[in-house]
């Protein structure tokens, strides 16, 4: 067990190796190229969606100005679209039951939002069953309600020539960051991470396991090569394809989606190579374990499906029970989210971030010894 | 140090099963050494044992003069090992897979351009340098793995069922260069099942159930069986360890129908 140390020359003979494999097989270059790019693109937009023109079935007894006002600001705000004008309150909940509207807004006779007092003359019904599309609707129905009453007491104050003080905001809120609350500032960074990590892992993954398929690393375990060497030999070209995958993603992120970072895109990008080693040291743990790629293929799936709904790149990790956010925290991604976010959304710098960066680079030196232990083990 | 390989009581292990069984034999220097044996008789293990790949359970081996328990990592550089299913990167150049391995047994980038000019011509693959390994036909390929194996020039050189499913003519050519390799100085310790091939040994070793049956030169081994052919002289051995042919398709067809009898009993 003497002489283990690292030998420059053996490490650079795997690379050159890798190199011209790499080089030699232009499907999977393109594909690593490429991938990140379509992905972006696809699920981009599919995510990006804002839950708007939810349709609604109103039934107005007001009939009057008012009323007629309340209906266009629904219409107006682009959150609502109305498609059925009923006749009955019964009809309306016909229509949310055979999910032909989502939402119902029934008003009231004689429908008046100035006046004094403050009881409620109009009602929203909304379809519960797609929490989403619910939250919206509530949400953006109540500020809409309330938008036309402060207006209307406005109006009625001015023409009257009475001012007097009423409060309808009982609460001032503010929201920093994202005011518009748009989903897609928080789900297109979150995307280039789930995107980078995917790919990246799978680079790795299979390069091991095709050695062992087509019988080379036979051949290898004879020579005087480390296990260190090796695995980071290989890792080399790796970490080129996959941080330039990283850099299309981030690159579509700021000038396709038009999220343009409110912190240090350079300390990003920095960051974004630890995040890429991470990855790959996954991809290089799983080859460790694998005897076919078939088997690399299923592992792979152990992480990235975890990876999309554990991280915090979906669901928030707040709510999650602790044993199933420990889970979250062997993946990169974790990590990774709250620095992209941070440095997107919030303009943070290495102050709020280093726990993070820390926790991150922590994971890659874990995952590299585990790897290169792995792969002694499998040499007995 | 006149000796190549000394192996001393050397066992392994795997639960209950001894694939090798205190063995002992040693293979002088410059000389080609036939290492025989019916499949699953634990030729596989002890080669792997000598390469420093898995540790023996007891004894010891001792390789160009180096302890394989003490130093497994030194006898891998000093040591080419080359088997059946050689390890070439069938998506590189035959110029390639040598320079890469050269590199990896830590030659200078002067030595690899002097010595894979060397092997290329000793291999016979002269103008084949860009070909990648998947074009070349089974005779080749099997001369460029001999070639990766001795890029570094080792003392020794272990060759694992080397010529398995060649055409005689590439076998022929790939043991002239054997050959050339053991008159140049180097140790050759080979498996085969090509008794043909095993006969041009200098020295052969009969290994059964991990045990070894007999080591001597080929000539002396077919005198003091008086047999014809050396084929006959490892027929004899695998007999002798096992019962007569006859008995043990006896045997077998008693088990078979005990087993039958025990499993119908029930019904």
């Amino acid at each position: 067990m003497k002489q283990r140390r690292f030998s420059w020359r053996r490490f650079s003979a795997i690379v050159k190796k890798e190199v011209i494999q790499v080089l030699r097989d232009p499907v999977s270059l393109r594909l690593a190229i490429i991938m990140p790019v379509f992905m972006m693109l696809l699920f981009g937009y599919a995510l990006s969606t804002e839950v708007d023109h939810i349709t609604t079935a109103v039934y107005d007894q007001g009939r009057n100005e008012d009323s007629r006002a309340l209906v266009e600001r629904f219409t107006a705000s682009g959150y609502f679209k109305i498609s059925y004008y009923s006749d009955s309150e019964k009809e309306v909940k016909d229509l949310i039951q055979a999910g032909r509207v989502k939402a119902g807004l029934i008003i009231l006779p004689g429908y008046s939002p100035g006046a004094d007092a403050l009881s409620s003359q109009a009602l929203l019904i909304i379809d519960g069953s797609d929490p989403t599309t619910a939250r919206t609707a509530l949400s953006s129905g109540l500020l809409l309600a309330q938008a036309e009453a402060r207006d209307a007491f406005e109006q009625k104050q001015e023409k009257s020539g009475v001012y007097y003080a009423i409060n309808l905001e009982p609460m001032v809120a503010h929201v920093w960051y994202n005011p518009d609350l748009k989903n897609t500032n928080f789900t297109i960074p979150g995307l280039v991470g789930l995107i980078t990590q995917s790919i990246t892992v799978m680079l790795t993954a299979f390069s091991l396991v095709r050695e062992r398929e087509k019988g080379t690393i036979e051949q290898l375990i004879v020579t005087p090569i480390r296990p260190a060497e090796l695995i980071l030999g290989k890792l080399i070209p790796y970490v080129v394809i996959g941080y330039a995958g990283f850099l299309f993603a981030l690159f579509l992120c700021i000038e396709w989606f038009g999220i343009i970072p409110a912190g240090n895109i350079a300390l990003l990008i920095g960051l974004g190579l630890i995040f890429v080693i991470c990855s790959l040291m996954i991809g290089m743990l799983i080859s460790t374990f694998a005897k076919s790629q078939a088997m690399a293929m299923m592992l792979l799936m152990l992480v990235i499906l975890p990876s999309v709904l554990l991280s915090g790149f979906i669901f928030p990790r707040e709510a999650m029970p602790d044993i199933v956010k420990a889970v979250g925290y062997i993946l990169p991604l974790t990590y990774f989210l709250n620095i992209i976010r941070g440095v997107v959304l919030k303009g943070v710098g290495m102050e709020f971030l280093w726990l993070d960066v820390v926790l991150l680079s922590a994971l890659t030196v874990v995952l590299a010894l585990a790897a290169i232990f792995r792969f002694r083990k499998t040499l007995d | 140090m006149n000796n190549a390989i000394v192996v001393k009581n050397l066992t392994k292990k795997f639960g209950t099963l001894t694939a090798v069984d205190r063995i002992n034999f040693s293979v002088p220097r410059g000389c080609v050494y036939g290492f025989l044996g019916p499949n699953g008789s634990g030729k596989s293990t002890t080669i792997r044992m000598l390469c420093g790949i898995i540790r023996p359970t007891a004894g010891s081996a001792t390789i160009m003069g180096i302890d394989v328990l003490k130093e497994p990592e030194k006898v891998k550089q000093s040591i080419g090992y080359m088997s059946q299913k050689f390890g070439l990167y069938d998506d590189m150049t035959v110029k390639e897979n040598l320079e890469f391995y050269a590199e990896i047994y830590g030659l200078s980038p002067a030595e690899r351009k002097k010595r894979r000019d060397e092997i290329i011509g000793m291999a016979g693959l002269e103008g084949k340098e860009r070909c990648l390994a998947r074009t070349l036909s089974g005779g080749f390929k099997q001369r460029l793995a001999l070639g990766c194996a001795f890029v570094h020039a080792p003392g020794l050189i272990i060759l694992d069922e080397p010529t398995a499913g060649l055409d005689p003519v590439s076998r022929r050519a790939f043991w002239q260069i054997v050959r050339t390799l053991a008159e140049g100085g180097t140790t050759v310790f080979v498996t085969t099942h090509y008794m043909d091939e095993a006969e041009g040994c200098d020295t052969t070793c009969f290994i059964f159930n991990g045990r070894i049956m007999a080591q001597a030169p080929p000539e002396e081994l077919i005198r003091k069986e008086k047999l014809k052919t050396l084929e006959d002289v490892f027929i004899k051995y695998v007999e002798m360890d096992q019962g007569t042919p006859e008995a043990n398709s006896r045997k077998r067809w008693l088990e078979i129908l005990g087993f039958r009898r025990r499993n119908g009993g029930g019904r």
